[in-house]
């Protein structure tokens, strides 16, 4: 006696049967900050409009670039008629190990040894998302995570939903647009022992002001006295300088001198992978015992959450890291993306001159990576929004790869209007 | 001094140290009845046919980049996906009472609900509302709904083991005896891991009482279309509750019904009292979201939306839906006249009146232990099939072999 869903349907009671709902007391959550930028300048019809909010390279025309060495790897991968069967909750062996080499370098000790696990990842956000969650369960030590201030404004959240606690450490200073070593000193050196610290390993997240080597190797030195867990975080490797090696540098200087660290990495900017979510997450372990323990119990934090990770974009990751040609197209694409946007930070910096500033903008081409803090106030920001419609968070980011040779005049005109 | 001296070793997850102690097994008869994904009668993995057509449109389509989806995801494969669980006509989708977030396969999709329920419901930030998952249900349930934060998670009667079948009344008696407000984890069809579902009288039963007693409807839909090898017969349940006025979540996966296992396609599906709620929902999954992974994988929704959204590629969608279904209903049919012929001793019924892609067989883990060791059959302790596993090639070997065990080992 089964009923017949039709007429079911016809006496439906539908939205009277129960009395209220069950969300009325849920708030409407605030915009995300960094997103929420995209969304009104999607709304805007100003057709001068800039996009200087998300970090997404764009070409020299304002467009998404997709790598020529992705196009050829997809088209190999296509050909090889692969099944999909559920990945490791690890993710995809020939990525993981290709991810570590790259980070960590080819003839890296750590590697040798076996002492490093690498696991693959919802690109980075998903990679600092694991490790908060491992280090909230096994570092029980220290609850406090020390960010750079400022630092990407998604750390926060994410460490906090983990449950540990969030403090900070000096690092931009807004007089001259750069890096405030001695403060950044003098915090680290009264962080508690054995809490975490964040370090942005090239092109800082907003600010794009990064240490030079000699005071990476002061911090170094620093944290290794206040025997302090370092968390690194490297969303550009390859879109800093241009080079892989040279961006990977302080990460590697850090592992060197006998720090095990915790690493994030992304492919989503420097391999245009955004949407695919490739990134890793990785554990300098004492010795291959301690990684196969560590390795058990990143398991089981990955498992009731997604429990395996998607493999289009880590396929397509692999096969360029695997393939000495693809590598070595890669490598050059990187650079050439890296190029232009220290292209467009002289650019802009010329045009601010022709305009006739007279500010000082020598920390548009000292930053370094996707982003610039311009030094502009809120004021002036919403001012640069409102009349230019150039779209940007409000503590003065600008993307730069939002910038192109067409609109850097304008984006000038508008920077000089705000700030004369 | 390590940091993680301290840190131990965990035990692995069962089903997939199943399926590597299987890849080791030398013996040339081994077969695999243990992790749950399709297998062709070659024991192959099958790569739907329409999804080789659309994977070739994709990478062919110079127009289509790796951008960023937004964070709740492609808004077509959202729309389409609820579409597919609720209905093309559904009074919630015409009322426009209907949101969905795109997540990472069905486990994702229980885990932003999860998250969400225990910051938005039943007050705030409530960690103590329970949360039932059925007795047995997949076993990643209980850990979803634990790392969620919820304290209580605990079992509803669902599995009779002697007789074989639904406890319906076990299963009443603890809705009715749950606090109210609690949360209940429902299999919307092909049980995981009995391949027991209630009938459609039985699920008008549950559905009275969870209304009357305010109990909360989240339905795992993992195997929409692989039961019956129908759609819109396999979404019964959950459209049911749906017209019983019910506001609830379904989490749904593509994993089994496009073969995309490893492209985590996921979908949970939100019906509310109206479109303003829906709208505070939906902001708040997206902060949700936005800690977990940020936005969400783009090429398995991609094809599954460019899929349901194209007439002639839904219907071929459909037919290779029902092959894998048809394929599966074979092999049951199979086993138990084997069985039967065999003289195996009990009643081997309950493998075709089962449904979908698991059979409880009913063998004990003494039995498990034995078919495991002594004939390379690699199946779950709880005695849990992939019909899957099943092949014309290997259903003698298994049979013969269930009927070895059975009558040797108790």
């Amino acid at each position: 006696l089964s009923p017949n869903l039709d007429q079911i349907l016809l006496s439906a009671k539908a939205s009277d049967y129960l009395i209220g709902s069950w969300w009325s007391e849920v708030q409407m959550g605030p915009p995300d900050p960094i997103l929420g930028v995209s969304e009104a300048y999607k709304r805007d019809t100003n057709p001068k409009k800039m996009n200087l909010g998300v970090g997404a390279y764009r070409d020299d025309q304002g467009k998404p670039y997709v790598l020529s060495c992705v196009r050829k790897a997809e088209a190999q991968i296509a050909a090889k008629k692969l099944d999909k069967e559920y990945l490791a909750i690890g993710g995809l062996g020939d990525f993981t190990k290709a991810c570590a080499k790259l980070a960590l370098g080819d003839n890296n000790e750590v590697i040798k040894s076996g002492r490093n696990i690498t696991v693959q990842t919802i690109s980075g956000t998903g990679s600092l998302r694991i490790g908060a969650n491992f280090l909230s369960r096994f570092h029980t030590e220290a609850r406090d995570v020390y960010l750079p201030k400022p630092s990407w404004g998604n750390h926060t959240p994410i460490f906090r939903d983990a449950g540990m606690q969030l403090k900070a450490y000096t690092y931009y200073d807004p007089k001259t647009c750069g890096f405030d070593f001695q403060g950044a000193l003098n915090d680290i050196s009264k962080i508690p022992e054995k809490s975490i610290i964040m370090l942005h390993a090239c092109a800082h997240n907003p600010t794009g002001v990064d240490p030079r080597p000699e005071q990476w190797k002061e911090i170094a030195n620093l944290v290794k006295k206040r025997n302090l867990l370092v968390f690194f975080d490297m969303a550009y490797q390859g879109f800093a300088s241009g080079d892989i090696d040279r961006d990977a540098w302080a990460v590697r200087y850090f592992i060197e001198q006998g720090h095990n660290i915790v690493l994030s990495q992304s492919f989503a900017k420097n391999m245009g992978l955004y949407g695919e979510r490739v990134g890793g997450f990785t554990v300098v372990c004492k010795d291959a015992e301690e990684a196969k323990r560590v390795e058990s119990q990143l398991k089981i934090l990955i498992r009731p959450i997604y429990s395996n990770p998607p493999m289009n974009g880590a396929r397509i990751a692999a096969t360029i890291l695997n393939t000495p040609d693809l590598y070595k197209e890669w490598l050059g694409e990187v650079h050439g993306m890296a190029n232009r946007i220290i292209t467009m930070r002289e650019l802009l910096v010329a045009n601010l001159k022709k305009e006739g500033s007279t500010q000082n903008w020598q920390h548009v081409i000292d930053q370094i990576g996707m982003f610039c803090f311009t030094g502009l106030k809120p004021e002036q920001v919403a001012r640069l929004t409102k009349e230019f419609s150039v779209y940007m968070t409000k503590d003065g980011r600008i993307s730069m790869a939002g910038v192109t040779s067409g609109n850097v005049g304008y984006l000038a005109q508008g920077i000089h209007a705000v700030t004369k | 001094m390590s940091l993680f001296g301290e840190v131990p070793q965990a035990t692995p997850v069962a089903v997939f140290k199943l399926s590597n102690d299987f890849k080791d097994d030398p013996n040339p008869m081994k077969v695999n009845l243990g992790v749950g994904a399709y297998r062709t009668d070659e024991g192959q993995p099958w790569v739907l046919p329409v999804v080789k057509k659309v994977e070739k449109l994709i990478v062919a389509d110079n127009r289509l980049n790796h951008e960023y989806l937004p964070i709740l995801g492609l808004p077509e494969f959202r729309s389409s996906a609820s579409k597919i669980a609720l209905g093309e006509d559904s009074p919630a989708i015409q009322e426009n009472r209907v949101g969905a977030v795109q997540c990472l396969g069905g486990t994702g999709a229980l885990k932003m609900g999860a998250e969400f329920l225990r910051r938005w419901y039943n007050g705030n930030d409530n960690m103590k509302t329970p949360v039932y998952v059925s007795a047995p249900t997949w076993e990643n349930h209980n850990s979803v709904f634990a790392n969620a934060g919820f304290k209580d998670v605990r079992p509803y009667k669902y599995w009779d083991a002697e007789k074989r079948g639904l406890d319906l009344a076990g299963f009443l008696g603890d809705l009715e005896t749950a606090p109210k407000h609690s949360i209940f984890v429902l299999h919307a069809c092909a049980h995981n891991p009995t391949g027991t579902d209630p009938t459609h009288v039985e699920w008008m039963q549950v559905a009275e009482v969870m209304e009357r007693r305010k109990l909360f409807v989240f339905f795992d839909s993992a195997y929409q279309g692989f039961a019956s090898g129908c759609l819109d017969k396999d979404a019964w349940a959950v459209r049911y509750f749906v017209t019983q006025g019910f506001e609830m979540f379904c989490a749904q996966s593509f994993s089994k019904n496009f073969g995309l296992y490893n492209e985590r396609v996921g979908n949970l599906t939100i019906v509310a009292r109206d479109a303003d709620n829906v709208r505070r929902v939906l902001s708040q999954m997206e902060k949700i979201v936005r800690v977990t992974w940020s936005n969400p994988p783009s090429q398995g929704a991609r094809l599954v939306a460019i899929t349901l959204n194209t007439a002639e590629l839904f219907a071929e969608w459909k037919d290779n839906v029902k092959t894998m279904a048809d394929r599966v209903l074979l092999m049951r049919a199979s086993l138990q006249a084997k069985l039967q012929a065999l003289g195996t001793p009990g009643t081997w019924d309950h493998i075709t009146q089962q449904i979908g892609m698991f059979s409880f067989t009913g063998l004990n883990p003494k039995q498990v232990e034995y078919m495991i060791k002594e004939r390379s059959i690699y199946l779950m302790a709880s005695g849990r099939i992939n019909m899957c596993g099943l092949t014309t090639k290997n259903i003698d070997y298994v049979a013969k072999s269930i009927h070895e065990t059975v009558v040797n080992v108790q």
